[in-house]
């Protein structure tokens, strides 16, 4: 009697297709990324307005303000009140000024939540001027619908 | 002379195993990170500090006033413009601004109509912004018709 050799053959399925899919999606990811969301806060959930369209420029020496909800004013990843903003806004205006400008050139963007009272963005609006700062713009979401 | 049997080809495979490992891990890496970019915009506000304008104000150019009221929850309870109760209505408030303002030659720039938002603190921003839109614009198809391009804020009611 004849006996067969056994030879144990690896099972290997192909695997061309899962790595094209594989593939693409990276390049789906990849192309999507977005590493200059460092503006966003996820403590803001910004209003939104169908009037609005993102810059074609963007804005020149910007001072990033999150007005959270409960009326606490993130700057630069520090918390401030509106009693304590006056010394983080002169850091910033110390920046602006050793860059050689003065600074009415600064714009401040506020970022403030939808539900925060109206009455703290004011507050944040008075604090600025009060460091001479007079362009501000009031940053919200694009409503496309 | 042996000859060998030739039918056989070998079949050459790489060993995947690694690149796998690689691709997933870069997967997982831009899945984790992946955030859906929301468009945002900016409503220009120019705002000096009274007083520090060195321009001379017309005191017969006053800016148009916009009273917002709100209870004690932040819901914008009344609206009005120069003293014209307007209700909840945003149209209501965009017509009333197209009847004061006209829109036949809308004036761009600093000769522009100006108005000022007066609210009451506890008023939730979004009302503010949705009032701030109704003021300065309107859409017609995908144009953006613009009424008042100069909004500034009264002093914060406390």
């Amino acid at each position: 009697m004849k006996v067969k050799s056994k030879k144990v053959d690896l099972a290997e399925g192909d695997l061309t297709p899962m790595i094209d899919m594989v593939f693409q999606l990276i390049a789906f990811f990849m192309v999507l990324i977005n590493f200059a969301q460092t503006e966003s806060n996820d403590r803001v959930k910004l209003p939104s307005s169908q009037l609005v369209k993102p810059p074609e420029v963007p804005l020149e020496f910007p001072i990033i303000l999150h007005v959270a909800q409960d009326g606490e004013i993130i700057l630069g990843g520090d918390d401030y009140t509106a009693e304590t903003l006056r010394v983080g806004l002169q850091k910033e205006i110390a920046v602006i000024k050793a860059e050689g400008k003065t600074v009415e050139d600064a714009n401040v963007v506020i970022r403030a939540h939808k539900d925060t009272a109206a009455g703290d963005v004011q507050e944040v609006i008075r604090v600025a001027q009060e460091q001479k700062l007079e362009n501000f713009a009031l940053r919200v979401k694009e409503d496309n619908s | 002379m042996k000859i060998r049997n030739r039918g056989e080809a070998e079949k050459s495979s790489l060993n995947m195993t690694s690149m796998i490992d690689v691709v997933f891990l870069l997967l997982i890496f831009f899945v984790m990170t992946f955030k859906i970019v929301e468009l945002e915009g900016d409503f220009s506000v120019r705002m000096p500090l009274a007083g520090s304008d060195s321009m001379t104000m017309d005191p017969t150019d006053l800016p148009l006033k916009l009273r917002l009221q709100a209870d004690e929850n932040g819901k914008l309870t009344s609206m009005a413009l120069n003293e014209i109760s307007l209700g909840t209505d945003f149209d209501q408030l965009r017509a009333n601004v197209v009847d004061l303002i006209g829109t036949t030659a809308p004036v761009e720039g600093e000769d522009g109509p100006e108005i000022e938002i007066d609210t009451d603190y506890n008023l939730r921003y979004e009302y503010v912004i949705r009032s701030i839109t109704a003021v300065s614009g309107y859409k017609q198809g995908n144009e953006v018709v613009k009424l008042i391009e100069k909004i500034k804020f009264a002093k914060p009611r406390r």
